[in-house]
């Protein structure tokens, strides 16, 4: 253990240090917020198409999980000498995560919507389009809050890889801190990003519950 | 987009002093590897006693549902720069511990939903035959639930040698160390050169790694190790 004056947890390294804290929640919240919404913009359709096409689920789920087995470090490695934006290459980077959780979790919510449901919507005349706004989306809802929630989560904690190429929101405080050996300051970042993955995950839960009334209560988190 | 990034990469990687120097490809993924299978089995070595006592009472499966999401909100590099910073020194040591730990929910998970699927009619069989409970689980019960005990060591290895380059950003050793001294000297040919070695290193891995696996399970269990895949 430190000596006394390099505590882990410091309310004077907050004050002192407000304005680099706040910068960086602010890049950290702004890069998840926009990495997931357009994340699940190209989700969608992705796994609308492969629920439609399911001879394209096979190839589509293939590639993302092969896409996801590359290390966010060595895929920022990739982008970034590619495009040579500090920031675009961690979107980038973020957004294609995101978007594999969100592609298999949309998938598997739109194949185990009840075939009686859809049967019963056909037989009403419904077209396929209507079929899908009306009744297999609403019906797939809860899986694919699930994969937002799981995707919001896992891209708070990827931002932090960012640092690599010098944009990784709480995580460039975190390095700093490990640099100067600043135990205040590692510790602070740690427990915000934590923090912001917790209340993202709690909201969405909540806006979740929300969205569908019908689900019962205790699904799993 | 540039030539010349794509260009500095070919290169970097026809240089033969780049594959077999000390810092060279050959090493560093040898070291990958290592600094790799040492944080799994350490990971294994607490998660798999943890998991066969928690697969066999009632109540184990909330627990290591808790520990699982938990663990996805705590960014490796937070544990990673804090264990660095604190007795542990910098380098290989507090990345392989860092690793370990997040080694650990899947292969927990895994054994106690391997145990719980356990068929009741061959547990009890087990029992009425007189095993006592220690036998009844290495002889019955383990056996059956290792296609799933497998998938959990599976992907938690993939997921460990995906998390070890980071120990380039606490000066230790690995793949990492390419693209880390690569963004140092501004070469980014050498960068890419690293991400995609790094990228190659780990799909190999999940695809030799999923092959194993398939050649290591008895063809009649193989349906269930299946379903584990898509359920992991």
């Amino acid at each position: 253990m430190r000596t006394a004056d390099n505590p882990w947890l410091s309310w004077n390294y907050v004050q002192s240090n407000q304005s680099d804290i706040l910068a960086a929640l602010g890049q950290h919240v702004g890069l998840t917020l926009q990495a997931v919404a357009i994340a699940l913009l190209i989700a969608f359709p992705l796994a609308v198409l492969a629920h439609s096409r399911p001879r394209l689920a096979g190839p589509i789920l293939g590639f993302s999980g092969a896409l996801y087995t590359i290390p966010s470090l060595a895929l920022f490695a990739i982008l970034y000498p590619i495009l040579r934006d500090r920031r675009l290459t961690v979107l980038i980077g973020l957004v294609i995560y995101a978007m594999l959780v969100l592609v298999r979790n949309i998938l598997v919510g739109l194949q185990g919507v009840d075939p009686a449901v859809t049967d019963a919507a056909r037989g009403l005349g419904y077209g396929p389009s209507r079929l899908l706004l009306t009744v297999e989306l609403p019906n797939a809802l809860p899986s694919v809050i699930a994969g937002v929630r799981l995707a919001t989560v896992s891209t708070v904690a990827l931002v932090t890889i960012g640092v690599i190429v010098g944009y990784g929101g709480l995580g460039q405080l975190m390095f700093r801190g490990f640099r100067s050996l600043y135990h205040a300051e590692i510790l602070t970042a740690t427990l915000l990003t934590v923090g912001i993955a917790l209340v993202a995950d709690v909201a969405l839960w909540g806006a979740g519950r929300l969205a569908t009334p019908w689900v019962k209560a205790g699904g799993r988190g | 987009m540039s030539d010349g990034v794509l260009q500095e990469a070919m290169t970097w990687l026809n240089d033969p002093l780049n594959w077999t120097g000390s810092q060279g490809i050959g090493p560093l993924t040898l070291e990958h590897l290592q600094l790799s299978v040492s944080a799994v089995a350490l990971g294994a070595l607490v998660a798999l006693p943890i998991g066969i006592w928690l697969g066999r009472r009632p109540s184990g499966g909330s627990l290591t549902v808790v520990a699982s999401n938990a663990s996805r909100a705590v960014p490796t590099l937070a544990l990673l720069l804090i264990f660095a910073t604190t007795g542990l020194g910098f380098g290989n040591r507090p990345t392989v511990i860092a690793a370990a730990i997040f080694a650990i929910p899947p292969i927990l998970t895994n054994t106690v939903t391997g145990l719980r699927d356990v068929d009741p009619a061959a547990r009890d069989a087990a029992r009425g035959m007189g095993m006592s409970p220690a036998r009844a689980l290495a002889l019955v019960e383990l056996p059956l639930a290792l296609p799933l005990i497998g998938a959990g060591l599976r992907t938690a290895t993939v997921q460990v040698i995906a998390t070890i380059p980071l120990a380039a950003l606490v000066g230790g050793g690995g793949l990492g160390v390419i693209i880390n001294n690569g963004f140092g000297v501004q070469r980014y040919g050498q960068v890419l050169a690293g991400g995609v070695i790094v990228a190659i290193v780990s799909l190999l891995a999940e695809v030799g790694l999923a092959g194993l696996q398939k050649a290591l399970t008895p063809p009649p269990m193989r349906a269930s190790a299946r379903r584990a895949k898509s359920g992991a």
